[in-house]
Order: structure tokens, then C-alpha cells, then sequence
């Protein structure tokens, strides 16, 4: 059961984070922390051409949390606005056990459904991706 | 050395304990969280049955066999923790939900009386949020100011500086992630001297050691029963008659009036005046059934042997070289918990491990999360001992972190990684 959790995935991107530290210039930041485990989370991107052109997270956190940003990191670049709130709502249906993604286009981020054995870490998977989600939507906000 | 408690002595204490009886994730059960709720001998979950089973009735009301006996249980379990404490009387041992209530009833009913603008409460980096948000909530009121006494680096607590404007000392008599047992008597001195009082948050320190709140000159003294084998929603507040006789009333209601008229309504005795509505029965009788049971087997040898566990728990995570212990080192100055981290292993990532070798350990900020903050850590892991507590269940934990390291093995340091 620990390996479902602890998946080679997970591991590696938790080892080698993918785009860890921040992106500057950026076009949006957001923070978020999970204030029961301590962890916290930023997010920063940069748009070009109405597209993320590279997506960072800095902070720090359980395995889960800091493999699920570097996975979210890989999973959102080169997406635009609109096809990386559809894939990250996807996600966060996938983290509730809604919706299971059978498709190739969750790759990596296909790993953390073994998170779903674990209720009390599911927070953890989904802090990165929410705080995401939380920067996209202060970006629209401000283009109002 | 000889352990205070043998083998056999050790097994009949767990055979008290049916939870303990069990597998989980398929490896027999090593219960490590118990500075969390400690677990319920057979006795005290029998006499939650028993009240409900042979006498359920309201207490201080009926005028019939079964209320009277549920006033009699209730007002013995009184007479039995008041003993349990060396309390000046019976009169001075509230019942309440627990530690938090507790405090949260000295804070509404003794602060709001006595404190103004500029008065200091002094307190602790130490604490637990149910020993800072309620003097928080209060200084917002009545313009009063936290101070705090400083730790030594070994997590001791430094001298405090008690002012002029100080009124209160909060203070933990033993801290939940240190461990730190903390000088009462001395500091309780040091403020009596300057005309302020001491509330003492004794939640983790009364289940693992002989607790007399007159020789450590608590004014207050505040508890949880959960901790200390109880039911959950069981606990005291311990208060010198003098202080408690001169404070308004917490809760308004039933029982804690003398009489209500028209337009107003005067107040009942001590305790009672401070057990508005019906309280938590049989919670309060299984509390002092708790008690007794604690009684029978003796605070001073439980605390030899939670001391002689967490000195070795200490030896054997030295071992394991990227193990940070945080608190005093000596078993002498600390409870029986032991709060560290392993390598840059996350805490939450060591528990689910841990719980996946059948051991229960807590992982987080434990309801400390200035302590956390003052000493730049995230989170850290906590294993926390209790009376029926053994050395194999250490050597469990032992083994559950090397395989953790397993797991992690070649993970790269924070700092490696750009924070």
C-alpha cells in the first residue's frame, strides 16, 4: 500500500523537483499554506503570447506536496489559461475521487491518485494545485 | 538497571487496555500519540456503561434513587481528583470539558474582571494555542500585553523577568513538543513576590507524574481527563477558593444560580457556580474512576517508568545520526514525549510510514505553532509515551524510521534546494 503512495513518480520528481524557485519576471503569484502540516507553497508564472510560458513553486513540504508542484509545474507549461483551469478542476475532481482520468494526458500527475488511499494526504497533493488555480483566477480578476 | 516495572507487571497494565489488543495495517498496534488522548483502561470505559446502564439521571435535581445516585458518583469523582491533586478542597475543583474550557473560564471570567490597558500576561514560547488564544482574545479586549520568557537553547526556560504590570503567568507545566518541565514552584515564587498569579496548563504534565497544586503554588491549575486515561469532554479547573469565590460566573444557566427572580438572579456555591447546565456525568465519573486507577498503580512509578522509556527512546533516535531532538536531552527534565526530525524527511511522510509499521506517531505542529515558528521549523514528528508503553514499541518506531530512510534514502537537503 506504501508504494501506491510512494510511488517511483512521486520519488523522483520529490528528489529532482522540476521548476523549483520563482519565475521572474511573472505575471502572477500566489501563496497558499496548509497551516496543520506547516507546509507552504508559492507559485509564480509567466505568460506569453496567452500562454504559460513557465510556471515555478518555491516553499517547502511533505514528499507528496513538493512532488504534486513539481508535477504541476510540468503538467501546465505551454498550456493557456483556460486549458490549465480545465486540467487542473480534472485534478482536483481526481483528488476527490469524482472523475478518474484513464487518458495519457495526465502523465505523471496519473501518480498521485494513489494519494486517494491515503484521506488525510490528500490535502497535501492538491496544496500546489490549488494554489495555481488561485493565481490564474487573480490574473483574470485583474484583467476585468 | 531494573526497571521499575518488570515485564509482567508491564502486561497485566496493557491487558487493561483492550485497544491495545490490536493489529493495525496488519502489525500489532504500537500506540505512540498519547500526549494527543492517551488510551481508556477497561475500568474507565465500564463505568460510562454502568452510569448509562444502571442510574442515567440528572445531578443536584431529582428527588429519586437514581438521581441521587448519579450525585453521588459525581460528587465522588470530585472528592477523588481533588485528593488526586492535593486540591485546598472540594470546592475548588470545577468540573469543565477540559484543559481548554478551562482556561477559556479563568480568561472570560477572571481576566475580564481584573485586567486594564497596559497589565502583562506573561507567558511562554512553549505553549499550546489553548494556553495562548484565549489571553489573546483577551489582551484584544482590555488592551492587556503578551510577554514572553525566553528559552535556553536546550529548551529549558530561561529566568523570567516578572514586572510590576505583570497579573498573570500562563505557563505550562510541561510542554507538548519540548518536553521541557518547567520550574512551577520557582516562577510561581518569583510572581506571588510581585502580586501576580500562576495558571498552570497541566495537560501533559498530570498523567505522567504526582501532581500537589499546593506545594507547586498554582493559583490555577488546568487539565484534560482524555490525556490521562479519561473520556474525552472530562476536565478540571483547579483555583484557589479566595480567586474563585471573587470571580463573576462563566456560563450563565441552570445550577449555577442560587435563585433567579424577574430581573435578575444571584449565584450558586463554589463549585457550582461554575458548572452552569448539565455537565458531562458520566464523563466526570469515568474521569474519577481514571483516577483511581491511575492511584492504584502509583504516579511515582509511572513516572519512573515513562522516564526510564523516554530515556531510551532518546539513546536509541541518537543512533540514527540525522535525528534532531528538540527539548532537553536529560529524561530527568523532560515528560514522556520526544518531538524530532529526521534528516529532511517532512514529518507527515515519517507518520505515514510509521503508521504503516502499525505505529501511531503524530506529525505537524502539535497546537504550537509560535513554538514552531520561534524555533524556524515546519513541522516536526512527535512520539509520546504512556504507563503501558514498552521498550519493544520503541525499538517498532526504531525500525519504522530506518525504513523511512529507506523510502527517502537519497533525497537531496533543503537548503540543497534553494530555500
Amino acid at each position: 500500500m506504501l508504494d501506491d503512495l510512494y510511488q517511483q513518480i512521486i520519488l523522483d520528481h520529490y528528489r529532482r523537483p522540476r521548476n523549483k524557485g520563482k519565475s521572474d519576471p511573472h505575471d502572477f503569484v500566489a501563496k497558499e499554506n496548509n497551516p496543520l502540516c506547516g507546509d507552504e507553497i508559492e507559485v509564480t508564472a509567466r505568460l506569453k503570447d496567452g500562454k504559460i510560458e513557465e510556471i515555478k513553486f518555491a516553499g517547502h513540504g511533505c514528499a507528496i506536496s513538493q512532488a504534486s508542484a513539481s508535477i504541476m509545474t510540468t503538467k501546465l507549461t505551454g498550456k493557456t489559461l483556460a486549458d490549465a483551469e480545465t486540467f487542473i478542476t480534472s485534478f482536483l475532481k481526481m483528488m476527490r475521487g469524482e472523475h478518474l482520468f484513464g487518458g495519457k494526458e495526465l502523465g505523471d500527475a496519473k501518480a498521485l491518485e494513489g494519494v486517494l488511499k491515503f484521506p488525510v494526504r490528500v490535502k497535501c497533493a492538491t496544496l500546489a494545485w490549488h494554489t495555481a488555480q488561485e493565481g490564474i483566477t487573480s490574473l483574470k480578476d485583474g484583467a476585468k | 538497571m531494573v526497571p521499575v516495572l518488570d515485564a509482567v507487571e508491564l502486561e497485566e497494565i496493557r491487558d487493561d487496555f483492550p485497544v491495545l489488543h490490536q493489529q493495525v495495517h496488519g502489525k500489532p498496534l504500537v500506540y505512540l500519540d498519547n500526549a494527543a488522548t492517551s488510551q481508556k483502561p477497561r475500568a474507565v470505559i465500564e463505568a460510562l456503561n454502568d452510569y448509562y446502564q444502571r442510574y442515567n439521571a440528572n445531578v443536584h435535581r431529582g428527588i429519586h434513587a437514581l438521581a441521587e445516585r448519579a450525585t453521588r458518583e459525581y460528587e465522588r469523582a470530585r472528592e477523588r481528583i481533588a485528593r488526586f491533586i492535593n486540591a485546598e478542597s472540594i470546592r475548588s475543583v470545577i468540573f469543565t470539558r477540559g484543559t481548554t474550557e478551562a482556561i477559556n473560564l479563568v480568561a472570560y471570567s477572571w481576566g475580564r474582571a481584573n485586567l486594564k490597558k497596559g497589565d502583562e500576561i506573561l507567558t511562554t514560547w512553549m505553549e499550546h494555542h489553548s494556553n495562548i488564544v484565549p489571553w489573546y482574545q483577551l489582551c484584544a479586549e482590555t488592551g492587556a500585553v503578551i510577554k514572553r520568557i525566553e528559552l535556553n537553547p536546550d529548551g529549558t526556560l530561561a529566568t523570567p523577568v516578572i514586572s510590576p504590570r505583570t497579573k498573570l503567568v500562563a505557563i505550562t507545566h510541561c510542554s507538548n513538543v519540548l518536553g521541557t518541565i518547567n520550574p512551577i514552584r520557582q516562577v510561581a515564587d518569583a510572581a506571588h513576590k510581585a502580586g501576580a498569579i500562576v495558571l498552570v496548563d497541566g495537560a501533559q504534565s498530570i498523567p505522567h507524574m504526582a501532581i500537589d497544586v499546593q506545594a507547586l503554588g498554582a493559583d490555577f491549575f488546568a487539565f484534560s481527563g482524555h490525556k490521562m486515561c479519561g473520556p474525552t469532554a472530562s476536565g478540571i479547573l483547579y483555583g484557589k477558593e479566595r480567586l474563585l469565590d471573587a470571580m463573576p460566573p462563566f456560563l450563565g444557566g441552570g445550577e449555577m444560580i442560587r435563585e433567579v427572580n424577574g430581573t435578575g438572579f444571584t449565584t450558586n456555591d463554589l463549585p457550582y457556580k461554575f458548572e452552569a447546565g448539565t455537565p458531562n456525568i458520566a464523563e466526570a465519573i469515568g474521569l474519577g474512576v481514571a483516577v483511581e486507577y491511575l492511584d492504584r498503580i502509583g504516579m511515582d512509578k509511572i513516572r519512573q517508568h515513562e522516564k526510564e522509556l523516554t530515556q531510551y527512546a532518546t539513546d536509541r533516535l541518537r543512533e540514527l545520526v540525522e535525528i534532531q531532538i528538540y527539548g532537553p536531552l536529560d529524561a530527568e527534565k523532560r515528560g514522556g514525549l520526544v518531538a524530532f526530525t529526521f534528516g529532511d524527511i517532512h514529518p507527515h511522510d515519517l507518520a505515514t510510514i510509521a503508521d504503516q509499521h502499525g505505529v501511531a506517531i503524530r506529525a505537524g505542529h502539535h497546537c504550537a505553532m509560535p513554538l514552531h515558528k520561534h524555533l524556524n521549523l515546519g513541522a516536526t514528528a512527535r512520539a509520546s509515551f504512556a504507563l503501558y508503553n514498552t521498550r519493544q514499541e520503541v525499538d517498532a518506531l526504531i525500525r519504522a524510521l530506518k525504513e523511512a530512510k529507506k523510502v527517502f534514502g537519497a533525497c537531496p537537503t533543503a537548503r540543497q534546494m534553494g530555500y
